[in-house]
């Protein structure tokens, strides 16, 4: 094991060959065209399969394929590709599909800055395609937690067969760090294997847990996949009977997992301000907490890396000890109104810069002091 | 089992017809349908997406495939319920992105026959892209595209195969819009098999299909069906038997197009029925799985005399 210099991009490539990842459909964009290239040229070397689509419709579809024909699958894209993927994402978590799809987030709206860092899709990543649906959200803020996180990305999406979006940023994305990379073959890897026999086999069954296995197409479970509202068998239908347990169940795997959830605290007994943030903008949070602290200020750090769901236990139970959560984002505010949900309005100072510049130590400092 | 609910054992057999028991054991087709799906289909009776079906199912049993073997992956629209009846590995996706669906279907297992199903609406207007792209990686995919020159499910709007003239829910006035014509269309992107025939010739598709399945590469069925309730209403064509008598009236054979005089096939409007065009080129798949396993092989020796 060697300690290398590496990207954000390459090291969720890595990540992803680490977890078992082995088809990668995407389409060329900036900031996140590293990820594609490093796939195209490892996934042949370990036995898996690249291919460039046509466009990110098409990625979205073709991962999807990918995984029911039975292989791990990614795609990874930014801004107006992540607009074209929506539909099929919906698709993913309707059929429950397993899938990972990596957003390097640049300023937007429309083509905006293709080489300029934002924060701006965490809405989308939570809401973008149309309907009630439930999601997970990682977003690492470092170049190994790039690559931890896109191994936790597959496992919690095999886990409870939903699509997981690895929410990173333009400059996490091209930053370099110093990383040292496990041993590919001992990274944990979930599987969910298919106990039934064909005969008793269905596909979205209630009655067993939350999370039914899903049989990769061709081994002799023939059965349907649609993103129509589907029986347990995956059959379509309008029963109500049929339709409530279903979505009780796919609200409830995501909703009641105690392994999704992954944030950091830096708590100071006696802190009356905290400093709640995520991505880039949470390596100027921790900035701006070192020289509070270095002044003799008191405050307290709260790093989130999973931002859907939100973890709200924990920051309503931060919100007890402080009277102010200050949240840096480099956005117009939109985990701030999630913050704001759950803490109350007054206690949250928001911190925003939607221009493509890093939003500076200072900032946060004139926020937090304030 | 409640009311609505019929199993293929609950539908009604007419007189004289094989009784009710022993047609699973006579025919091939309804042995293909899924024995626990809610019947009826939800299409409209009389519509030609049962024929085409039927010729769907017949055309893999006899290539004597197994059901394990064959995935059916469709679009959204009529035409695109079709695998949800059919017992093989199934897959209803989004609308216009059946092909992109399966082409990662297919890539994960190049071992299996992999088929998409599609309306016109369904391959070449949203789908379009997707389907010249295929066509031209030449990747291992048939694809069956029930052109009943109209949106049917949405109910009649017109679709990049209604004729021009024609009348559709949003073209009140005629379309003004020329049609793709879908066959050349497959062909000049790279497909080496297409072969087009109607509804009313079951044999024939039957035939194409089952060749269309064998070519390793990237085929095209265009089956050409019609929609009485939507599109023959507005148009005035009539009813179901009258739009099937018109593809029996309104196609020629391509071994009879090839004898007309070169005035007449120039003036012809008739359908062309047959195949239509054949090649041999790489498959995609076959291409890229060797690259993989000379690569994977490299980085294997590579390990072994510890350079890597
Ligand atoms: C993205 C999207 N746009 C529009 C629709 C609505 N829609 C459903 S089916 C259909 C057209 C169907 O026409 P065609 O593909 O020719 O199939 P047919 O019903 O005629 O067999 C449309 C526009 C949709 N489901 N999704
Ligand atoms: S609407 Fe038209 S295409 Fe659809 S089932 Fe009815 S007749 Fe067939
Ligand atoms: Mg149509």
């Amino acid at each position: 094991m060697t300690i290398q210099l590496m990207q954000g991009n390459e090291a969720i490539a890595m990540g992803a060959i680490a977890a078992g990842c082995r088809f990668y459909a995407g389409y060329p964009i900036t900031p996140s065209t590293e990820v594609a290239e490093v796939m195209s040229r490892v996934l042949p070397k370990v036995g898996g399969k690249f291919i460039q689509m046509e466009d990110e419709i098409a990625s979205m579809a073709a991962i999807i394929g990918g995984r029911v024909g039975g292989l791990k699958s990614m795609t990874a894209t930014s801004g107006p590709g992540f607009s074209l993927m929506q539909e099929n994402i919906g698709y993913a978590a309707m059929a429950e599909i397993p899938c990972v799809v990596v957003n390097v987030q640049r300023l937007g709206p429309s083509t905006g800055q293709p080489t300029a860092a934002s924060q701006g899709d965490v809405m989308q990543a939570r809401w973008g395609t149309h309907g009630d649906h439930q999601i997970i959200v990682l977003c690492p803020i470092s170049v190994a937690q790039s690559f931890d996180l896109t191994v936790k990305a597959f496992n919690l999406s095999e886990k409870y067969r939903t699509p997981v979006i690895l929410l990173t940023d333009e400059i996490i994305g091209h930053m370099r760090e110093p990383i040292e990379l496990p041993d590919f073959d001992i990274v944990e890897k979930f599987e969910r294997l298919v106990t039934d026999t064909p005969d008793n086999y269905k596909a979205y069954r209630n009655d067993r847990g939350d999370v039914p296995a899903l049989a990769g197409f061709g081994l002799g479970y023939r059965y349907h996949i649609t993103g129509l509202f589907h029986d347990e068998v995956g059959f379509p239908t309008q029963r109500l009977d049929e339709i409530d347990p279903w979505l009780e169940r796919v609200s409830r795997k995501i909703e009641t997992a105690d392994d999704i959830l992954l944030y950091q605290t830096d708590y100071e007994a006696g802190a009356r301000t905290a400093i709640l943030s995520y991505g880039a903008s949470a390596r100027t949070a921790r900035h701006a907490t070192k020289q509070m602290r270095a002044k003799g200020e008191k405050v307290s750090l709260f790093t989130t890396q999973t931002l859907w769901p939100f973890p709200e236990k924990a920051v309503e139970e931060l919100a007890d000890s402080v009277d102010k959560i200050v949240v840096p984002e480099m956005n117009l505010g939109q985990l701030a109104l999630e913050v704001e949900r759950v803490v109350g309005r007054k206690k949250v100072v928001r911190v925003n810069r939607a221009n493509g510049d890093m939003i500076t130590p200072n900032m946060v400092l004139e926020a937090a002091e304030a | 089992m409640s009311e609505h609910i019929l199993s293929v054992h609950d539908l009604d057999v007419g007189e004289g017809q094989i009784p009710r028991e022993d047609w699973f054991e006579a025919s091939s087709t309804l042995h293909n349908l899924r024995k626990n799906k809610k019947f009826p289909t939800i299409w409209c009776a009389g519509c030609g997406l049962g024929v085409i079906m039927g010729s769907l199912i017949r055309a893999i049993e006899s290539l004597g495939l197994k059901n394990d073997q064959v995935a059916l992956v469709a679009g959204i629209g009529c035409t695109a319920r079709m695998p949800v009846y059919m017992d093989y590995n199934t897959m209803h996706t989004t609308h216009g992105r059946a092909l992109a669906f399966a082409t990662g279907l297919k890539i994960a297992r190049s071992d299996m026959k992999v088929i998409a199903i599609m309306g016109d609406g369904d391959a070449l207007a949203i789908g379009g892209n997707h389907f010249i792209h295929a066509a031209r990686r030449n990747i291992g995919i048939t694809a069956l595209v029930v052109n009943n020159s109209t949106y049917g499910m949405t109910g009649g709007q017109y679709s990049p195969t209604t004729p021009e003239g024609m009348r559709a829910t949003t073209a009140p006035y005629g379309n003004v819009e020329p049609p793709f014509p879908v066959c050349d269309l497959a062909a000049a992107a790279g497909a080496t098999f297409v072969a087009r025939s109607t509804a009313y010739h079951p044999l024939e598709l039957d035939k194409h299909l089952s060749e269309a399945i064998s070519n390793e590469g990237f085929s095209l069925v265009e089956a050409v069906s019609y929609c009485h309730t939507t599109y023959g209403r507005i148009n005035k064509l009539g009813s179901a038997a009258d739009m099937m008598r018109m593809l029996k009236d309104n196609s020629i054979s391509k071994s009879a197009y090839e004898k007309l005089g070169e005035d007449e096939r120039e003036t012809n409007t008739k359908i062309v029925r047959g195949v239509l065009y054949r090649k041999k080129r790489p498959e995609y798949t076959k291409t890229y799985d060797s690259l993989v396993e000379r690569k994977h092989e490299e980085e294997v020796k590579l390990r072994n005399t510890g350079r890597r």
